[in-house]
């Protein structure tokens, strides 16, 4: 019985074929719009999914843009619970022309790379960079988009930092994870403060960030206390957070865009819902008659509303499944035309579950009205509506 | 009630009035009826006499106002809509004016698609339609859809889905109406082969007085009352 009943609901499925192919093309455009809106929102967030739970960022306490000093350094290393210490200084530099972003960070290169064991080098080639001071190591992503080649000399012009600065890409790191973002840039941190300091003196010896590994995920909390206590009421205050919340805290600058995109996609969703919904009831409008000979042949209202339910879902999950499948490429060639700007666009699990999750809540709720409809209709009536 | 059972139909007092509106119209003012086991009854009236409502009520499409309404042993009104639904399931077998087949099912799905409401198996269910469109003399159009048919050719799909299910009894609402002549003729002529060769019971409504003369009996009605009713012995 159930062939017969999903060969009867795939061929009334196709039986309008233009209408059909308008709703599923329909369903395909917003399915695949949904997931890639999605997949944008998720690059915002990529900075935050990737963090550590054991990675603290310590910061001034008043702002980003105010720097710490470096000599915090070995305070901060004396508090119980560290385990490890970096830092970095946000560099800001122009490559060739401002529309070239990429994030460039001069930082500790030997303990840097040791906290953060997701960028991947070689290493040789990580030797390569600390034994050079003008060197520096690029991401895989960062060096596909502008060429970059291990040997290859790079100028960036600094925004923060004036002047002109060469640097020289001794590695190209690569990611442990799918999230890992492979599109900065890293150079070291003394060959920026020896520079500045000749260059601008007053202004050597501060870094943007400290990035302090704590011991146990369970002590974060504790660190950041300490952390921040050790340097209240000092010139430079200190604001301890997670990596992740120190993440968020950027997103939180472009929420409102992030909440834009999210209704947006919903908005998506509920159109294509008033299309499917309309063709569903023009559908069983149009097929009144058979459906009361079905129920005047003793096939109760259930399984009329399995009938259209069937059909409705045939539509929206094929389309649905059409989307899902064009989301990979499409959000692929939107990452490469994109270059830099989310370093990270991957396609998530989540993202497909909820492209599925759409097109089946699609393919239900379009059908209700219409399968309340039938179950409602009188056979008298249904069959008058053949003659 | 045992009188009751052993006839094929039996209306007793019958009533059936719809709105209209603020408006309620009388269809059928007090109906009384029996109709034997094999036997084969047109019903014949103008339009709007209550005819199509009587048929309607007999094949429990329909419920009425008022009155005992037995078929095939059962008092109809005692049943909910569930139990109702099983019941046409079993006992009638319906044959309309325009056919009303699925477009998209080839005759033999046609024919086999009362059989899902059973425990047979697809095998069975297929012997069954093939046997039953052999019947009607359609053996070689199987596979067509009511699209690639004529007129009455469908209607014989039609028929071979009424007797598919083996019912006690068939309603057949104008037939005809929607036949050339001769296509009429052998819709006809099939019809009493199931009612001569069967001995299935068989309640049609006509307009056309040359498909009554082929049941055995002709009733008329009128303003919802049977006015006149006419016997033949028989084709």
């Amino acid at each position: 019985m159930l062939a017969s009943v999903l060969r009867l609901i795939l061929l009334n499925a196709w039986r309008h074929r233009l209408r059909s192919v308008l709703t599923v093309l329909g369903m395909v455009v917003a399915i695949l719009a949904f997931g890639l809106l999605g997949t944008v929102v998720d690059a915002w967030y990529a900075g935050a999914d990737a963090a550590s739970a054991k990675r603290l960022v310590t910061r001034s306490s008043i702002s980003l843009v105010f720097p710490l000093p470096q000599t915090y350094k070995e305070r901060i290393r004396a508090v119980d619970g560290v385990r490890a210490l970096s830092w970095a200084s946000w560099f800001g530099g122009i490559y060739k022309e401002p529309k070239n972003f990429f994030p460039q960070f001069a930082v500790d290169g030997e303990s840097y790379f040791r906290l953060y064991p997701e960028f991947v080098l070689d290493e040789a080639q990580l030797q390569g960079f600390l034994r050079d001071r003008r060197g520096c190591v690029v991401g895989r992503k960062l060096a596909e988009t502008y060429g970059f080649r291990v040997g290859d000399t790079l100028t960036l012009k600094g925004t923060i930092y004036p002047g002109n600065w060469d640097f020289v890409v001794r590695g190209i790191y690569d990611g442990a994870r799918k999230g890992t973002d492979r599109s900065q840039m890293f150079f070291h941190w003394t060959y920026l403060d020896e520079t500045i300091k000749k260059r601008m003196p007053g202004r050597g010896n501060n870094v943007g960030v400290f990035v302090v590994e704590v011991s146990s995920a369970d002590r974060v909390a504790e660190v950041s206390r300490a952390i921040d206590g050790e340097f209240a009421n000092s010139r430079a205050e200190t604001l301890t957070e997670t990596e992740k919340a120190f993440q968020l805290g950027f997103v939180a600058m472009t929420e409102a865009i992030v909440v834009a995109i999210r209704i947006v996609s919903y908005l998506v969703i509920f159109i294509i819902l008033a299309v499917m919904a309309n063709t569903m009831a023009m559908t069983v409008r149009e097929r009144t008659a058979e459906y009361a000979t079905l129920k005047a042949l003793g096939f109760r209202p259930s399984f009329v509303g399995v009938l259209i339910l069937g059909e409705s879902l045939t539509l929206s999950l094929g389309g649905g499944a059409i989307g899902i499948v064009l989301t990979f490429p499409v959000a692929h060639a939107f990452s490469v035309q994109m270059g830099t700007l989310f370093p990270v666009f991957n396609v998530s699990e989540q993202t497909v579950l909820l492209q599925l999750a759409c097109a089946c809540a699609v393919g239900v709720v379009a059908a209700l009205l219409p399968m309340r409809r039938v179950a409602r209709l009188a056979i008298v009536d249904g069959l008058r509506a053949v003659a | 009630m045992t009188e009751a059972a052993a006839l094929a139909v039996r209306l007793g007092d019958v009533r059936k009035s719809y709105r209209r509106g603020h408006q309620v119209v009388p269809v059928l003012a007090g109906i009384s009826l029996d109709i034997a086991a094999g036997d084969f009854l047109a019903l014949m009236g103008p339009s709007g006499s209550g005819k199509s409502t009587l048929l309607n009520l007999i094949a429990g499409i329909d419920r009425a106002d008022s009155g005992e309404l037995w078929v095939a042993g059962t008092e109809l009104g005692s049943l909910n809509d569930a139990e109702l639904a099983d019941w046409r399931a079993r006992t009638i077998g319906f044959i309309f004016q325009f056919y009303n087949l699925m477009p998209v099912l080839d005759a033999r799905e046609n024919v086999a698609l009362p059989l899902l409401l059973t425990g047979l198996s697809g095998r069975e269910r297929r012997e069954r339609a093939e046997f039953a469109l052999t019947m009607v003399g359609l053996a070689d159009r199987m596979d067509h859809t009511p699209g690639e048919l004529s007129g009455g050719q469908q209607q014989r799909v039609a028929i071979a889905r009424a007797l598919v299910s083996d019912p006690v009894l068939i309603v057949a609402d104008e037939p005809t109406g929607d036949l050339d002549r001769d296509s009429a003729g052998e819709v006809l002529a099939l019809l009493q082969r199931l009612n001569r060769e069967m001995g299935k019971t068989i309640v049609m409504v006509t307009h056309d007085q040359r498909a009554a003369a082929a049941a055995h009996a002709i009733i008329h009605l009128e303003k919802g009352v049977l006015s006149l009713s006419g016997e033949r012995s028989g084709p």
